[in-house]
């Protein structure tokens, strides 16, 4: 384990995550946008974008927030909208989870959507990285999207312009999503388990509190799993 | 108008209550092994969750209030489709932006 290896996994994730870009700059604008016309000052907006770093969390918060929800509320769903990120930090662990406890720390507080996958593919596509390549592509990952994050939210704070709904920039949510995971698509369980995720996705769109892309996620994830076992049992090659 | 201590108990309780999800596993777990039958599933978290959370913007995306879209929807096959084929992410965005530009142009 040298440094110039941690440093090149380092720029890889910096590459690796670009497309990214995007997607976070109108997204950042416009929770900055957002929030000042809901009255937040500049100051507020920026703790809130720094502190909590979740982008649908905090536009679920600020729209509660701007109806008068109870403070409880607001706080159940909000971090309702997060609950995904324990699910990363569960898939991150047999990856990262040797890193010293402030890296894993610091890994932690930048795990996005974003970060996530671009993370988590590079490490089941290699897995002889070495835990500090790991944690340094994962850094890597996350510095053109958090810094982003913050500066545009600020943009969009003081300059109060979001990007034309023409540009269509809602969509590279979508498109970057999919792009990062179809290479992901490795087996039938993988492919399973997404099918399945997003037919319940779907069907579970209703249910209150985002809840339904948890209950999507697990189906998909235990449809993958049983998959995997039907897979070994029959003895064919998975 | 947003009252400002409800405001900062907020954000410093979301702050709290994200990081902690976040840290939950990693940080307490650690480098303890976990079950088979658990990394058997999570193995699969990505190809589920992130499927799961695309599928409602592409049947019913916000900018369009939740009206399917064809182009929106084009976007997401092609991108889906050249990212299989190719295992390539930029190729796969800059199809699936081509896809939903020149549909949106098209049918504008």
């Amino acid at each position: 384990m040298t440094t110039t290896t941690r440093k090149s996994a380092y720029r890889q994730g910096i590459i690796d995550s670009s497309p990214f870009i995007l997607v976070i700059i109108p997204f950042a604008t416009l929770f900055g946008v957002l929030a000042t016309e809901a009255g937040l000052n500049v100051l507020e907006t920026m703790a809130f974008s720094i502190v909590v770093i979740a982008g649908a969390a905090q536009f679920t918060a600020l729209q509660l927030m701007q109806e008068n929800t109870p403070t409880v509320i607001v706080l159940i769903s909000a971090l309702a909208v997060n609950l995904r990120m324990a699910m990363y930090s569960a898939s991150l662990t047999p990856y990262i989870g040797a890193a010293p406890l402030w890296q894993r720390a610091l890994c932690a507080y930048v795990t996005v959507d974003q970060s996530y996958v671009v993370g988590v593919s590079k490490f089941e596509r290699e897995p002889d990285m070495t835990v500090p390549e790991r944690v340094a592509y994962f850094m890597g990952a996350v510095t053109p999207i958090v810094p982003l994050w913050y500066v545009f939210t600020l943009v969009g704070a003081l300059v109060g312009t979001r990007v034309p709904e023409s540009w269509a920039l809602d969509f590279a949510i979508p498109i970057a999503f999919l792009a990062m995971i179809a290479p992901m698509f490795r087996t039938a369980a993988h492919v399973v388990a997404a099918l399945t995720a997003v037919v319940v996705a779907l069907l579970a769109a209703g249910v209150p509190y985002s809840l339904g892309l948890i209950i999507a996620g697990i189906a998909g994830m235990i449809a993958g799993a049983q998959t995997e076992l039907w897979f070994e049992r029959k003895g064919a090659p998975k | 108008m947003i009252e400002t201590g409800t405001l900062w108990t907020i954000i410093i309780l979301l702050g709290i209550g994200s990081f902690g999800l976040r840290f939950v596993f990693t940080g307490l777990v650690g480098n303890r092994a976990m079950p088979d039958w658990l990394l058997r599933h999570l193995r699969y978290t990505a190809v589920a969750i992130l499927p799961a959370l695309v599928a409602p913007q592409v049947m019913w995306p916000t900018a369009t209030d939740g009206v399917f879209d064809i182009p929106r929807a084009a976007a997401a096959v092609v991108t889906l489709t050249v990212g299989l084929a190719t295992k390539n992410v930029l190729w796969a965005v800059f199809s699936g932006a081509a896809t939903l530009y020149g549909l949106l142009f098209l049918l504008g």
